[in-house]
């Protein structure tokens, strides 16, 4: 790896340098940054959401590179060049899972964009938990981690009974006070020892969005799986979530520990079956073990209140997806977005939408590969894959989520032969649109 | 109501149901309009009635949206429709104008819709129709006439065009060209969205395009093995039914002037386009501008008045064809710019006689050149003198009007080409990849669509308020965002000037990828006819910052570039056609099969009066000069020999089916004598062919992955049917460490293809699939012990151990020898002072289905070829830009290292279609190649079968290479 040019990121810079980061899940990254911020890191958040993103991408990067790194990066130029910030004052960080899939090379991509537009001085640091090569590689220290670990618990938790309360909400915007503010509060937790009082924050963070007033309707559940970035990244997916909510759905999204679990987890398969790895693996071991005990915790806590649906646990995904895909197919999201789309239709949401950039090598295999496997298993399945790129048209995708929304409907309803006035429902969608539009 | 991409269909129901009413237009796009007067037109059907209605159709949703009256998903109100008139549907396939849907009714329903990369559906065939320039019924007509199909790439229309653009200009027969493309819709609905679930039992065709194209309904037929197929007469109608039926189970009802009110009160959808600024401020700027380009002129002189010798240039395009007459002083004669409508022979021979009418015993034409793409064809037909690659003409062209000319771009009706020039010579050539070929004539066939010629077209835009914002993709893509904006309320002038800022930023991001207006250098000249659109040079101007010269023959600078090139290359005695002979020239051609070799290029042999012939469509010139010519090395071909000598014996443990697919082009030399070793007859697949391929097509769950990938299906579809039950087929996340990068991946799709395999083809026998490295032989042999018991009980780790010595032993033998030969093919070079070039792919890209033969027409120009893996290691690895983690890539950075030492030789760069790994390791290849003073030339591959584009790049680099030589002395 040349590093030669590369501008470092000194520790002197901790103090000076605003370090800008491309927004993906709110709600996570939100906790995080007062985590980042007790550790000394100015952490600035991106959450612009315009055209000349893309355009800075398509100008910056190789058009066939897949879409969250176009978006990643022309995010950060974008920024770069909005003069907000003092080019000698700001640096950029960006996460890189490093396995066999081309994202591993964002960075470098990212860094000879910016030298090409004349950036260079802007340090860019990689947070990676894989030790993969290269300079400015992230520190962090145990207590670090492990902080880090129960935001990504308390992030989980929030997402997944938001997603429960935003579609019923009676007053529009209930659901985000509440998010906001524990946010903030878990956030300012963790400068002491706060943060340690799980069963309490979680049964007072509980208590809170269940008295939310929220509509007894009953809405139709769609999941939401695929490449990490779409499934969750409102630039990326065209505000997926929104629309869902808008057509008169629940959106049901997965968390991020998850993924975190099936990256620490992919070492100890390495281990099995290559043998490679052999002392590095245990620790990532530990570390999942760990974490999937404090999973169980929380479910076992969203069970007790009885109120919203708790999410399946790690462990029950890696029994799921035995059978459909081998745990050896580790790049990407890998088995992952598999037993994702499994797990879905064993909690009876039969109603899937796979979010993955155009072309991206990973999902052939793990999401469009495995479409017909699942679908044979469980004919109940409708699964819609939506691609995005820089100029799949927003109309196109609606139409692909519309007629996913009206199949729903109709297996709803009884699966009644289509035709026949009984079976129908008909939903209307007037204004809904208009709203994602704007 | 349905109202889709391109038609407006509208049927109204009476309350038992029956069909009162029934329409079916073209909306040109005015959406709003027609569905306004629409509902004006049925005051008397409607008025006094009670009334419910359902809108339906992708351009329907905005019209819902903006009315708040009731919308149904289209496929869910075709099925709706299907369930209710033909309840004994097994499957329905649906062609629209940019839809293409399957619904299967049998067991479980499903529905599914072309992605939004595939286009071959009714915009295509319109396309292709205006591209062979006859109406879309001719079409058809033609079709039921044809004797012969040709391989036309089905995913989408951009592709289909680059396989028929040589067709045409070869000029095979329209008849057959028409069939073909109806078949390339067949295969794309088969392949696009079957999808691994067969298509059988009684299936109903709808929509316009099924419901009118006779050849269309033929080639189903033909294609299809149905039990029933049924052409409904409503066919095209049918979605609007549905959507009729499913408005019958609404509540809400409306009266006629209600409804009317509703739809004359309708406002476009809120207002949210972030429209471009506007390309014009002024009527002041736009005088300003047009008097600038109003200087480039060439003085011209009336052929009727000249005597003297004349100097002719023939610039064969894809869909046009131009030619300019010269004087001694470098002033035009004559000059000619027109479609060829497919028919570049008629043209030229018509002008041809014009000319010499005109220039009687006055005026001698001294000498003469064609360049182009039928740039064979025609100097074959009429003895042109000289024949040139593009780029050189286009240069010679360019340089007359600026002698410091450092940069052109040419947008073309079907390619875009870019040269840098430094030293006087061609330093390197850009031409558009086949998926962004969306170019000129994609304007023009949009304005036709529209239903403006393309001069007004190009005018509307001008003094647009708002421009579009419409993307960079594919035409296919356009489409969508074109709809998009028409259901914003865009205007036509937005759209015109939007799209002609689509084009420049696809010729500027997509072709030249240049990250500033100075990469493109000082002194640009751009030309060709898409440039004749003032707004398309406005926006070239605005995008870069620069001002630029358009000459105003820029669509006539290839064939003006020529006749320079012919006066001075003056012969001593031209072989131009003589007036005589034009007179009775006659012109047929046939289409053979060539069997020389695996290829089995489809030949067109082209007789001309007086019986001369000319082949086209040939990778080499064995048809032409006879199968012993003497060949260079060629490690391409060298691999394919080493292969088919890989022989098995029979064994004890009975048969195991390997593909030759993918990482196993190469990893077969370990497993072949692994499992011969332990008792097995090894049986391989046969090579790859374009008919293995549709033996698994219908298999093939994701449209976009690469062409090598999808080759697979039918591989391990010809083991079953060669009677194997047992198929080896391992995942292989990491491959053989080299030490030559970080890491030693595969790429994603070559890991774990066979989970892919397993999950989506229905096999006859058993597909054994482990996860197994080859990197600790130890772990090997344990693994491969305990996965092999579940086909051979009695096997043993010794066994397992011995016959893993031998394959680690192939695999090294196999490797050194390949290296060995490199090295041969470069000492060969090096005692005959031939050039060489490095074709730089993946081992699987040695299979000529994959790599089209291009290896050989690399050797016909006179190359000695050499691979990516046979180059000795350069020891640079350290020094890449970006993570270095996969085996076959690292290779290609190595590849890339070896060209800089080396004199006489360049790196030409294979990419697969929709590899998204080499969208990083591209542009990775090209610095270090250029770090090193070396050209870079990449081209881009698929199941695309032709060679035109790819043979115009490698007679440039060679030319390039020739200039640089020349120089260097």
């Amino acid at each position: 790896m040349n590093t030669e040019n590369v501008a470092i990121f000194t520790p002197e810079m901790k103090k000076t340098h605003t370090i800008l980061m491309p927004m993906m899940l709110p709600i996570h990254f939100g906790i995080m940054k007062y985590l980042l911020a007790d550790y000394g890191y100015h952490v600035e958040f991106l959450n612009t959401r315009h055209q000349g993103i893309i355009d800075e991408g398509l100008r910056n990067v190789h058009n066939d590179t897949c879409y969250p790194a176009l978006l990643v990066i022309g995010q950060m130029i974008d920024a770069l060049k909005s003069g907000k910030y003092d080019l000698d004052r700001t640096a950029l960080m960006i996460t890189q899972t490093g396995g066999g899939c081309r994202a591993s090379n964002y960075i470098h991509l990212l860094r000879k964009a910016l030298a090409t537009c004349g950036f260079s001085q802007v340090p860019v640091v990689s947070l990676n938990l894989s030790g993969l090569p290269g300079v400015n590689t992230f520190h962090y220290t145990l207590p670090m981690l492990l902080k880090a670990g129960y935001a990504v618990l308390y992030g989980d938790l929030m997402m997944c009974v938001a997603n429960q309360c935003r579609p019923y909400e009676v007053r529009k915007g209930d659901t985000q006070k509440v998010l906001d503010k524990w946010i903030e509060k878990i956030g300012k937790q963790f400068r002491g020892k706060g943060f340690l009082a799980l069963q309490k924050n979680y049964r007072a963070i509980l208590a809170d969005f269940a008295q939310i007033p929220r509509k007894q309707t009953a809405r139709i559940k769609v999941g939401i799986v695929g490449e990490i970035y779409m499934k969750y990244s409102p630039l990326g997916n065209s505000a997926l979530e929104e629309f869902l909510v808008g057509e008169g759905a629940e959106p049901v999204v997965s968390g991020l520990l998850d993924f975190l679990l099936y990256c620490f987890t992919n070492n100890e398969v390495d281990y099995k079956l290559y043998g490679m790895k052999k002392w590095s693996w245990r620790p990532a071991m530990w570390l999942s073990r760990f974490l999937m005990h404090e999973q169980q915790k929380i479910i076992r806590v969203i069970e007790q209140q009885g109120v919203f649906t708790p999410p399946t646990s790690f462990q029950s995904l890696l029994e799921l997806v035995d059978g459909t895909i081998s745990r050896g197919a580790k790049m990407g999201e890998g088995w992952l977005l598999t037993a994702e789309m499994l797990e879905h239709i064993h909690s009876g949401v039969n109603n899937i939408v796979c979010a993955q950039p155009f072309g991206c090598l990973p999902n052939h295999i793990v999401a469009k590969g495995m479409i017909r496997k699942i679908k044979d298993t469980y004919p109940k399945a409708n699964i819609v894959a939506i691609d995005y790129d820089p100029s799949a048209t927003r109309i196109n995708q609606e139409n692909r989520l519309k007629l996913m929304l009206a199949n729903a409907r109709m297996a709803e309803d009884g699966g009644d032969a289509v035709g026949q006035d009984a079976a129908y429902q008909p939903h209307v969608t007037s204004g809904v649109a208009a709203t994602a539009d704007a | 109501m349905d109202i889709g991409s391109t038609t407006l269909k509208a049927v109204v129901l009476n309350e038992s149901g029956e069909i009162v009413y029934k329409s079916y237009e073209r909306h040109m796009s005015r959406v709003m309009e027609l569905a306004q007067a629409k509902m004006r037109e049925l005051s008397d059907l409607l008025a006094g009635k009670e009334i419910k209605i359902a809108i339906t159709g992708s351009a329907g949703l905005g019209v819902a949206n903006s009315t708040g009256l009731d919308f149904v998903q289209e496929v869910f109100a075709t099925a709706g429709g299907v369930s209710r008139l033909y309840p004994d549907t097994d499957v329905v396939i649906e062609l629209g104008g940019e839809d293409a849907k399957i619904i299967f009714l049998q067991g479980a329903l499903e529905e599914r819709m072309n992605s939004t990369c595939a286009g071959g559906t009714g915009a295509f065939i319109d396309q292709m129709a205006a591209l062979l320039g006859v109406s879309l019924a001719e079409l058809d007509e033609l079709s039921l006439q044809a004797t012969d199909l040709y391989a036309i790439a089905s995913r989408c229309g951009v592709f289909a065009k680059t396989d028929i653009q040589p067709l045409i200009n070869q000029g095979a027969k329209k008849e057959n060209i028409a069939a073909s493309i109806f078949q390339a819709v067949v295969d794309q609905t088969i392949g696009g969205l079957a999808q691994g679930r067969p298509i059988e039992g009684n299936v109903l065709f709808l929509g316009g395009p099924l419901a009118f194209l006779k050849g269309l309904q033929k080639r189903f037929l033909k294609t299809l093995c149905v039990e029933k197929a049924v052409f409904p007469e409503l066919s095209q109608y049918f979605v609007a039914l549905g959507s009729a039926y499913y408005a019958e189970g609404l509540d809400t009802s409306y009266s006629y002037e209600e409804l009317l009110s509703i739809f004359e009160n309708m406002a476009p959808a809120a207002d949210a386009v972030e429209g471009l600024p506007p390309l014009f401020a002024s009527q002041a700027e736009y005088d300003a501008f047009a008097a600038r380009h109003a200087r480039t002129e060439v003085p011209r002189v009336p052929l009727e008045d000249y005597v003297g010798e004349a100097y002719l240039g023939v610039d064969a395009g894809s869909t046009t064809t131009k030619l300019v007459l010269l004087d001694e002083e470098d002033r035009i004669l004559y000059s000619h710019y027109c479609q060829n409508l497919g028919s570049p022979l008629d043209v030229v021979s018509e002008q041809l006689g014009r000319i010499y009418a005109a220039c009687g015993d006055r005026v001698h034409i001294a000498s003469s050149a064609v360049t182009g793409y039928g740039e064979e064809l025609i100097k074959n037909a009429f003895g042109v003198d000289i024949g040139l690659v593009e780029t050189m003409a286009h240069y010679a062209a360019a340089r007359h009007f600026n002698p410091d000319v450092d940069f052109i771009m040419d947008i073309g009706g079907q390619d875009i080409k870019c040269f840098e020039i430094k030293d006087g010579a061609v330093a390197s050539v850009m031409l558009n990849e086949a998926c962004s070929s969306g170019c000129g004539s994609f304007i023009e066939t949009f304005a036709q669509s529209l239903g403006y010629p393309i001069e007004e077209f190009a005018r509307l835009a001008r003094f647009a308020k708002r421009p579009v914002d419409l993307g960079t993709r594919c035409t296919v893509f356009m489409n969508s965002s074109v709809k998009q904006a028409q259901k914003n309320g865009a205007t036509v002038e937005d759209i015109s000037a939007g799209l002609a800022m689509s084009v420049v930023k696809n010729a500027i991001y997509k072709v030249i990828r240049a990250k500033d207006a100075d990469a493109l250098g000082q002194h640009i000249v751009v030309q060709g006819g898409t440039f004749y659109n003032d707004a398309v040079l406005r926006c070239f101007e605005l995008l870069i910052g620069k001002e630029v010269i358009r000459p105003q023959i820029a669509g006539l600078m290839g064939a003006y570039g020529a006749a320079l090139h012919a006066k001075a290359h003056r012969p001593a005695e031209s072989t131009l056609i003589s007036p005589e002979a034009l007179a009775a020239f006659t012109h047929t051609s046939t289409l053979v099969n060539c069997g020389l070799c695996t290829n089995k290029c489809a030949l067109t042999v082209n007789t001309f009066s007086g019986g001369k012939k000319y082949i086209s469509g040939n990778r080499c010139e064995r048809p032409i000069k006879g199968s012993g010519s003497q060949e260079l090395p060629n490690l391409y071909q060298w691999k394919q020999q080493r292969l088919a000598g890989l022989t098995s014996r029979p064994g004890t443990r009975g048969k195991i089916g390997i593909p030759l697919v993918l990482n196993l082009y190469e990893t077969i030399y370990f497993w072949h004598p692994f499992f011969t070793e332990l008792g097995f007859e090894v049986v391989l697949s046969d090579m790859s062919t374009r008919k293995l391929y549709a033996r698994g097509q219908h298999t093939i769950p994701s449209d976009t992955v690469c062409y090598p990938a999808k080759l697979v299906h039918g591989h391990v579809l010809n083991l079953t049917d060669k009677g194997v039950s047992t198929i080896f087929y391992p995942c292989m996340s990491y491959n053989v460490d080299e030490g030559m990068s970080d890491n030693c991946f595969n790429c994603p799709v070559v890991a774990y293809y066979p989970e892919l395999i397993h999950a989506n083809v229905p096999l006859d026998a058993d597909l054994i699939y482990p996860y197994i490295s080859l990197n600790d032989k130890k772990l090997f042999v344990k693994k491969m012990t305990e996965y092999l018991r579940d086909i051979a009980r009695d096997i043993t780790k010794k066994e397992v151990a011995h016959a893993a010595d031998c394959a680690y032993a192939g695999l090294t033998q196999y490797r050194a020898d390949l290296a060995a030969e490199g090295q041969r093919a470069i000492a060969y070079a090096k005692e005959h002072g031939a050039r060489t070039i490095v074709l730089a792919g993946r081992p699987y890209h040695a299979d000529p289905e994959i790599n089209h033969g291009i290896d050989k027409l690399i050797t016909t120009l006179g190359f000695v070829i050499l691979s990516e893996d046979d180059i000795p290691d350069q020891h640079r690895s350290g020094e890449q830009r970006v993570l270095n983690q996969w085996t076959y890539h690292a290779r290609m950075y190595n590849a890339a290292w070896f060209v800089g030492t080396q004199p006489r030789t360049e790196l030409v760069q294979l990419v697969s279609f929709g590899c998204g790994i080499d969208a990083v390791t591209t542009d990775e290849v090209r610095e270090v190649c250029r770090s090193q003073g070396k050209l870079y030339t990449q081209i881009k591959i698929d199941e695309i079968n032709n060679l035109g584009a790819v043979k115009i790049r490698l007679r440039s680099l060679l030319a390039a290479m020739e200039e640089r030589e020349k120089a260097a002395k």
